[in-house]
């Protein structure tokens, strides 16, 4: 064998290991995937083994009598999360349309990193802000207006009742619109600039106004990027931790009114974990953690999918 | 021309709502700086950066805290980069065919947004519960496990950028795969790998769900094998807290932390466009 040969071999074989490694690692994130599940069944088994379905679906949380359900965390989460959609979608695509129709040239960039960086914040910031700065300030300006204001209307008024006290679910959702705000606005703002201009153009030489460009053509266009950007926005909410800990009140109860202090699986999670005694009691935490996996999960699988879908289309168009 | 004036002011209506809406979201953003500042300036002072956290009442700072952070942030990220950057390589390089690296592209793109405390929770079953003990190490790796999904994503999205022209001219030279990967198209893309390791250090930074169950927290000093101190469970704690001296640390250490976490942010955006515009 000549030593050309031998340096051939060499590297044949220096470049399978090489490809194994990147193999490995790659497998490694789904093996992570697997192993989040696996341990967080596992470490749920004795809430699972004690509580089984009826977990999902009882209000009693008692570590005293090691009486567990869920039913007040997982409602919490879900109810702060959809207000957080309820505030923010609307306003993410304002900002998207702001950002591609109407700001100049000159001003999207800046607008569009400072939008961003609401995205950088770290959560705990929030919490702080949250607690300290911006409750006391609802309570005292907004709360009651909004009590007054909705007195007397049949639903509505029965959902804006109770003490001002600042904390409580709608402001923990208030406060999760801001943060999921930049994540649906930048996808947003990322389907829109894909529309061909072709599309927009013709609609504009018929004599559309732009409203009428956004709402007829780029919206039906870009549909399932804006729903994709919506679940990724959900997704964020419903497992955000610290800011809503700080500002929903972690009240174990149901709640009658949006201004009730109330909990979320996060906030539950993030209070009692390290003081739970019991293997029930650490139990019942750790399957409140798989079940927000499990939501999480599918919410931003679906979300994936959605944009998936646009990304084929794009490329079946071009 | 009644339809017109109405379609003119729908429009009127639609677009100046849009505008409010920008509006709205630069006010939160202001707003949230605007408190940071001033409550954090106050309590940055020299002591903060060495004395220990203190009890209710008496003088101290965030020195144990700090360093925590970034021991645990940086072991975090150590543990965390090369699995990135190899996965990263594997999606954007070798695979093109077979089920693997579409399936990972997929559950990537799923924990890059997947809740932080469940990651605290999987670390706390199969590491904390274990050794028997919080650590610092705990802490590190459920921090590595959040780098870990950012760093696949910006590698393998920069690594299709290079032109495959650069592949091929490299081959055509009979350079072996690894030193094309290593040497010309990792080379290639290095703003941007780095750009994503920045936004990960970035996010684990401020990330404080996934250390509550971890690291835990520590008054003192101490090495990664006990519980460990850092600085977002100190801000949570102290905030939670009745004290006002605890809260005036509690601000600044949140100002240290947003000071840090959007200055690598801005850092990362202007070192991705860079490359771009070359």
């Amino acid at each position: 064998m000549t030593s050309q040969e031998q340096r051939l071999k060499a590297q044949k074989i220096q470049d399978q290991i090489f490809r194994g490694s990147t193999r490995f690692f790659a497998f490694l994130v789904l093996v992570l995937l697997l192993g989040i599940i696996g341990s967080l069944i596992w470490g749920a088994m004795p809430a699972l083994k004690a509580f089984g379905f009826g977990f999902l679906f009882s209000g009693d949380w008692n570590p005293v009598t090691e009486q567990f359900g869920g039913l007040n965390s997982i409602t919490g989460t879900l109810l702060s999360s959809f207000i957080a959609l309820l505030i923010g979608v609307p306003v993410s695509f304002g900002i998207a349309i702001f950002l591609t129709e109407l700001s100049p040239v000159w001003l999207r960039r800046p607008l569009g990193m400072a939008i961003e960086l609401l995205a950088g914040v770290p959560s705990i910031i929030y919490g702080m802000w949250g607690l300290f700065i911006f409750a006391p300030w609802f309570a005292d300006n907004i709360q009651p207006k909004l009590t007054s204001w909705t007195e007397g209307i049949p639903l509505l008024g029965s959902l804006f009742q109770g003490p001002p006290m600042g904390i409580g679910m709608f402001s923990a959702g208030l406060i999760l619109s801001i943060m999921v705000i930049p994540f649906i606005a930048s996808v947003m703002r990322d389907v829109f600039e894909v529309v061909p201009p072709m599309l927009k153009e013709s609609a504009y030489g018929l004599g559309c106004t732009t409203w009428e460009v956004v709402w007829n053509v780029v919206l039906p266009y870009t549909k399932n990027g804006v729903i994709g950007g919506v679940m990724l926005g959900l997704g964020r909410a419903l497992g955000e931790t610290m800011a809503v800990t700080f500002v929903i009140g972690n009240a174990q109860r149901s709640i009658e009114s949006l201004f009730d202090p109330a909990t979320s699986i996060a906030a539950t999670l993030a209070n009692e974990f390290t003081e739970a005694t019991g293997e029930l009691h650490t139990g019942a935490l750790i399957e409140l953690g798989l079940l927000l996996f499990v939501i999480t999960f599918i919410v931003l699988s679906l979300s994936k999918l959605l944009l998936l879908r646009l990304q084929r289309n794009e490329g079946a168009n071009a | 021309m009644n339809l017109y004036l109405r379609r003119r002011i729908v429009n009127y209506i639609s677009l100046a709502l849009s505008m409010l809406a920008m509006a709205f979201g630069l006010f939160w953003l202001l707003w949230i700086l605007y408190t940071l500042v001033k409550n954090g300036l106050g309590g940055l002072t020299p002591a903060l950066l060495y004395m220990e956290t203190p009890a209710p009442g008496s003088p101290g700072g965030l020195a144990n805290a700090i360093v925590g952070s970034l021991a645990m942030a940086g072991m975090g990220t150590l543990i965390g980069t090369p699995i990135g950057i190899l996965a990263g390589t594997y999606l954007a390089e070798f695979g093109q065919r077979g089920w693997l690296a579409p399936t990972t592209r997929f559950i990537n793109d799923i924990l890059l947004s997947a809740p932080s405390i469940v990651i605290g929770l999987f670390i706390y079953e199969v590491y904390v519960r274990q050794v028997g003990h919080f650590s610092g190490w705990a802490g590190a790796f459920a921090l590595s496990l959040l780098v870990i999904p950012v760093v696949v994503r910006t590698t393998e999205n920069m690594l299709r950028l290079v032109p495959s022209a650069m592949r091929e001219a490299a081959y055509a030279l009979g350079a072996p795969q690894w030193k094309m990967v290593l040497l010309i198209s990792l080379r290639a893309a290095k703003a941007g790998v780095v750009t994503g390791i920045l936004l990960a250090v970035a996010r684990i930074s401020g990330e404080t769900a996934p250390l509550l169950f971890t690291s835990l927290n520590n008054q003192f000093f101490s090495n990664m094998n006990q519980p460990m101190a850092n600085l977002p469970v100190v801000i949570f704690q102290y905030a939670m807290s009745p004290y006002e001296d605890w809260h005036a640390l509690a601000w600044a250490g949140s100002l240290l932390i947003g000071v840090f976490v959007l200055g690598i942010n801005i850092l990362a955006r202007t070192l991705v466009r860079n490359p771009s515009q070359h």
